[in-house]
């Protein structure tokens, strides 16, 4: 299977000006591959660097040092180098980016919030909402708060309404972080449900899970961050 | 790896700005600014009140004249032209078609003693319309589209509360399909909870129309809604740039750590 992800030697340093110019070094020598329809899960206690390493692959953080290749329209861009219109390119198209936490626009429609990553790269109103419904239907909420704003519901459904927006895509990378966290034992079954689907796709995934069910049930492979931890 | 990028990259772009520069006697009001606008694309200038902001959008929008350096533009026929080599009628006709102005003032942008619907079909009349009943079907659609009711369509917007002159502004900016908008603190005079309505509808139409747009704004949360790339400009120079998200989240810069950690938690 080709390697969606080719992840050589990066690394990430936090200059904190405001404190004295004080460095924080938080991973170095991260490198692992992610093929086509696998699911890498990320391993390691709070503050080793997982959500970071995932902000660097999403384009959100920096790198400082190394290669993140991303396969983006069938060629290898390493977007630690990557110019900010490219990098918009790759979200787009080709990475998908799931948190806990929903950033939603006042006065957007739930649905709308659903459907709008479709709508970005050109799919017809109709089917993109069609497709929302069946996604929202699919994580259980309820069909009368379809037409409302996400920002008055409760931090489950959110929770939920941000899933259904960040897997309604075909983006072939996925990076999830903390999917499951906070869900019922329903919602969580779901959700596992949805990264099995998204794996048979052939969706390469990056994940970020402390719930151990739901580790064993999606992860082939575990990387240990660590093993990354920048030597002080 | 450019030519397998295709569309992404293939494109050209809208505004080039080459070492653009503005001196008020020895005060350097802006120096060696250098980018390029895609179309399409967002650009948000943040910065302090004198960091230089304002002037640098007066420049790019050939309102001052620069000490050094040069904008071109591509104008609808495909060539990009050197903005100081346009004669008078040339730059008016693109104020007039190609480009919006939005003041933070809409007093400014407006005139506030003649009908809404005559401020929206105003620009209409000056790229050729003369069909009455035309023009006052696109300034009543155009009402709508930015949410102010079209029975005040024969009031003047001296009689509007100020989100509604905010939004009439930008409806008579944006009726003749420009390409290209430039916002001087757009939600600066408005209360927050106006602000929020002006910004969600603008990032709706910038959607919509596939505008770019250069938005001059002291509100960190504005560029973050509304534009793609940031620009932070400290005393007249450009310190960091990058992707809006990026700059944010992962400011490199002693002074953009200072303006993200200064905002307020939600």
């Amino acid at each position: 299977m080709t390697a969606m992800i080719e992840i050589n030697n990066a690394e990430k340093t936090f200059t904190m000006h405001l404190q004295g110019g004080v460095k924080l070094s938080v991973v170095r020598g991260v490198s692992f591959d992610v093929k086509a329809g696998e699911c890498v899960v990320l391993a390691g206690p709070s503050g080793a660097g997982k959500s970071s390493i995932l902000k660097m692959i999403f384009g959100n953080y920096r790198c400082d040092g190394g290669r993140i290749g991303i396969r983006h329209h069938g060629v290898l861009l390493d977007l630690a180098r990557a110019e900010p219109r490219e990098i918009l390119s790759v979200r787009r198209a080709t990475i998908g980016y799931v948190t806990q936490f929903l950033r939603a626009v006042p006065r957007v429609p739930t649905i709308d919030v659903v459907a709008e990553p479709l709508l970005a790269v050109g799919v017809a109103r109709e089917e993109a909402r069609q497709r929302a419904a069946q996604l929202l239907r699919r994580v259980n909420i309820p069909e009368r708060l379809w037409s409302l704003p996400p920002s008055t519901f409760s931090g489950g459904e959110q929770q939920r309404v941000n899933i259904a927006r960040g897997f309604i895509s075909d983006h072939p990378i996925l990076l999830l972080d903390e999917p499951t966290a906070s869900l019922d034992a329903r919602n969580r079954d779901v959700v596992v449900e949805l990264i099995a689907a998204k794996k048979r796709a052939g969706v390469a995934i990056v994940a970020i899970v402390h719930d151990d069910e739901v580790r064993q049930a999606i992860a082939d492979r575990i990387v240990d961050v660590t093993t990354f931890a920048a030597a002080a | 790896m450019a030519e397998i990028m295709g569309a992404a990259t293939s494109d050209q772009p809208l505004l080039v700005t080459e070492g653009l520069a503005k001196n008020y006697g020895r005060l350097a009001a802006c120096r060696d600014v250098s980018f390029t606008l895609y179309p399409g694309e967002v650009l948000a200038i943040v910065g302090e009140s004198g960091s230089g902001k304002s002037t640098l959008l007066q420049l790019l929008s050939t309102q001052l004249a620069p000490s050094a350096g040069r904008v071109s533009y591509r104008m609808r026929d495909g060539v990009l032209r050197d903005l100081a080599t346009l004669g008078e009628a040339e730059r008016r006709f693109l104020f007039r078609t190609d480009w919006g102005y939005v003041h933070q003032d809409p007093a400014q942008g407006l005139r506030m003693a003649v009908s809404a619907g005559a401020n929206v079909g105003e620009r209409l009349m000056a790229v050729g319309w003369n069909h009455y009943g035309r023009i006052r079907n696109a300034a009543s659609s155009w009402l709508e589209r930015v949410e102010i009711d079209t029975a005040r369509i024969d009031d003047a917007p001296r009689t509007y509360s100020g989100g509604m002159r905010q939004r009439l502004q930008i409806a008579r900016n944006l009726v003749t399909e420009p390409r290209l908008v430039f916002m001087d603190e757009p939600t600066g005079g408005l209360d927050v909870s106006v602000q929020a309505r002006l910004l969600d509808l603008v990032r709706g139409l910038v959607n919509e129309l596939d505008l770019a747009a250069i938005v001059v704004t002291h509100d960190l949360a504005v560029a973050r809604l509304l534009s793609h790339r940031v620009m932070v400009m400290k005393a007249g120079r450009v310190i960091e740039t990058g992707l809006t998200d990026q700059v944010l989240d992962d400011p490199r810069e002693p002074y953009t750590q200072l303006l993200v950690s200064s905002i307020l938690p939600p």
